[in-house]
């Protein structure tokens, strides 16, 4: 294997990772709207923590990898056009992204208290977090950022 | 490495369907790794990946198998041997379908129990060896040996 498989292998690796993740937090966003109970919502948020490491090194990783292979490739520049809408994207899910990620936590951290607090009855005020407008809208913001990657990726217009 | 542009399409389908099933298969195996110790939450936690599994998974690795159908047929499979690469997709693959099925099952007797037991431990150890065999197709994929 040569070293250009090698970039492209990590650099898909790395795409999976983060859109693997990106599934992850989208079924619990789902999930996340049938739950009422703190101690439940304090389970099944947990599933969420590797999904954020997987996010945040793929996100990394697949730039940096995806430049390089830009720059060995002869067929293709990093300033070509159709990678320089992937870095817009590529911004703009990481920027909503993490937005979302700071709502989740804190919706996370208050389930936390409430079981510290002893309260594990449904909670109106967890139901009313979870079906908040906010973090639903900079999750799908995120993930039609990725997905237009995605299509930017495969498609490569004008390459 | 080109290819003709009629393939993007099912290309994007399938690639995407590989994506959303290796989502799946992480979200399914992080709860069932939270759930191995059994405590509060771990019925919770099995239930959740019993119906990732089933909601999420299944309908992935149709969306990624018929489209790595849709692209052998119309590119590759027009006589002669086909590649190693594509040899290593399709065991993976196939041998991913039964191996699913067969975890579905295990996850949802497993859900129906009041305690994770031997069962619920089954399913993770499928679930982890399913993301390990699908990291090794994504390889095959991308480095595709003997192309």
């Amino acid at each position: 294997m040569s070293l250009n498989d090698w970039l492209l292998f990590l650099h898909v690796a790395a795409a999976f990772a983060v859109v693997a993740a990106i599934t992850v937090f989208t079924i619990l966003v789902i999930v996340g709207r049938r739950i009422d109970r703190p101690a439940e919502a304090v389970a099944v948020f947990r599933v969420g923590d590797p999904a954020n490491i997987l996010v945040q090194a793929g996100t990394v990783l697949v730039l940096v990898l995806g430049v390089w292979l830009a720059i060995r490739l002869p067929e293709y520049h990093p300033w070509d056009g159709w990678l320089i809408g992937a870095y817009v994207l590529w911004a703009v899910a990481g920027g909503a992204g993490a937005a979302a990620g700071k709502e989740y936590m804190r919706i996370q951290k208050r389930a936390q208290e409430l079981v510290a607090e002893g309260r594990l009855e449904p909670s109106p005020e967890l139901r009313a977090e979870l079906h908040a407008a906010r973090p639903l809208v900079f999750h799908l913001v995120t993930t039609a950022a990725v997905l237009g990657l995605l299509v930017l990726m495969i498609f490569k217009p004008g390459a | 490495m080109l290819r003709p542009n009629s393939l993007d399409f099912p290309l994007f389908l399938h690639v995407l369907g590989a994506m959303l099933l290796v989502g799946a298969l992480v979200a399914a195996l992080t709860a069932l790794l939270y759930a191995w110790r059994g405590g509060d939450g771990s019925a919770t936690l099995r239930r959740f990946a019993f119906r990732t599994l089933l909601i999420a998974g299944i309908p992935s690795y149709l969306l990624m198998r018929i489209d790595a159908q849709w692209i052998y047929d119309r590119e590759i499979g027009s006589g002669g041997k086909d590649p190693d690469w594509v040899g290593v997709g399709f065991i993976i693959s196939d041998l991913g379908a039964l191996l699913l099925i067969i975890t579905c099952i295990l996850a949802w007797r497993a859900a129906k129990k009041p305690t994770t037991g031997g069962l619920a431990r089954t399913v993770t150890v499928l679930t982890g060896l399913m993301l390990v065999a699908y990291v090794v197709a994504i390889w095959a994929m991308t480095a595709k040996p003997g192309a």
